[in-house]
């Protein structure tokens, strides 16, 4: 996915974002199949849809995280900064867990 | 005034170690992972009542899919668009950076016209109201609304952020040496992009 990079005037090289741009418009094609791929799914159907499209809306936080807001050419610091609010938020779902199913 | 303040006042400002063009950029780094945790509240308590519901409805049924995808498709593409200025304006092309950024404001605004149209069809044609889904008790559309409603309100602070320095880019005050707020300007317009396709899967597509 890195192939095609420029040299920025910050003294990086950053991807070429059209192929990023192509990359989050295969996925979010690909995404859109799910659901009328897999209608009325329920049990292990339904754990394959979900977990299909967490994994590919998540694919697509981090490409324009990583390319698009440059963290990947950001310090380390910066970076576990930046990844605070997910170990957090995911901290937060876990704890919300019981209530959802009690 | 004392020595040590008198040494200050003569001191350049110290480099953020982190962000070291500027300490702006680490603020607005600082914002967003706070603006994130709000979303991560927002989605996780969206996650918890449809979960404990017994008979949440399935999104895709109620809510327009196709009209949705037209409005990521569009996110994504703003996304394009703001980087491409920043690269424009590295490469000392103000007008380009100019153009970019319009094109970006534009599909902000076309952006929140198509969610106006939607929340409008929901609640006149579809049913949904903040509190009832076809004239029963629900939370769906209160989870659904706030949800958008409160990404809408970025995208419109990013609307208007950006058509401010889009002007101070026509009166040519960004140039290749000097453009760190349009790059704060994009991290926060990335920011809105990245929450919508965590939106679009959790409230739309699941």
């Amino acid at each position: 996915m890195a192939h095609g990079t420029a040299a920025g005037s910050k003294g990086h090289a950053h991807p070429s974002y059209m192929a990023i741009f192509w990359w989050l418009a295969a996925l979010t094609a690909v995404e859109l199949s799910v659901p009328f791929l897999l209608q009325n799914a329920e049990g292990f159907a339904l754990f394959v849809k979900a977990s299909s499209l967490i994994g590919m809306a998540a694919t697509k936080a981090v490409l324009v995280a990583m390319y698009f807001m440059h963290l990947r050419f950001e310090s380390r610091t910066l970076a576990f900064i930046a990844g605070t609010p997910i170990v957090l938020c995911v901290f937060l779902m876990l704890m919300l867990l019981p209530d959802a199913f009690a | 005034m004392s020595h040590a303040a008198a040494v200050l006042s003569h001191a350049d400002p110290a480099e953020s170690p982190l962000t070291p063009e500027s300490w702006g950029k680490l603020g607005m780094w600082v914002f967003l992972v706070g603006d994130a945790m709000s979303f991560g509240g927002l989605l996780a308590a969206y996650g918890a009542l449809r979960l404990s519901a017994p008979d949440w409805p399935v999104p895709a049924d109620i809510l327009g899919i196709q009209l949705t995808a037209v409005m990521t498709f569009l996110l994504i593409c703003t996304s394009v668009t703001m980087v491409k200025g920043l690269d424009a304006i590295r490469n000392g092309d103000r007008p380009g950076l100019v153009r970019f950024l319009m094109l970006t404001v534009v599909g902000g605004a076309l952006f929140l016209g198509l969610q106006a149209y939607e929340w409008n069809h929901l609640m006149h044609a579809g049913g949904v109201t903040l509190t009832q889904l076809h004239g029963e008790n629900s939370l769906f559309g209160a989870t659904f609304f706030v949800l958008t409603g409160f990404h809408g309100l970025h995208v419109f602070s990013g609307v208007v952020y950006l058509l401010c320095i889009a002007i101070q880019g026509m009166r040519g005050k960004y140039t290749a040496e000097s453009n760190n707020q349009v790059e704060i300007a994009g991290l926060y317009w990335h920011f809105v992009d990245l929450v919508w396709i965590l939106i679009f899967t959790f409230v739309y597509l699941l």
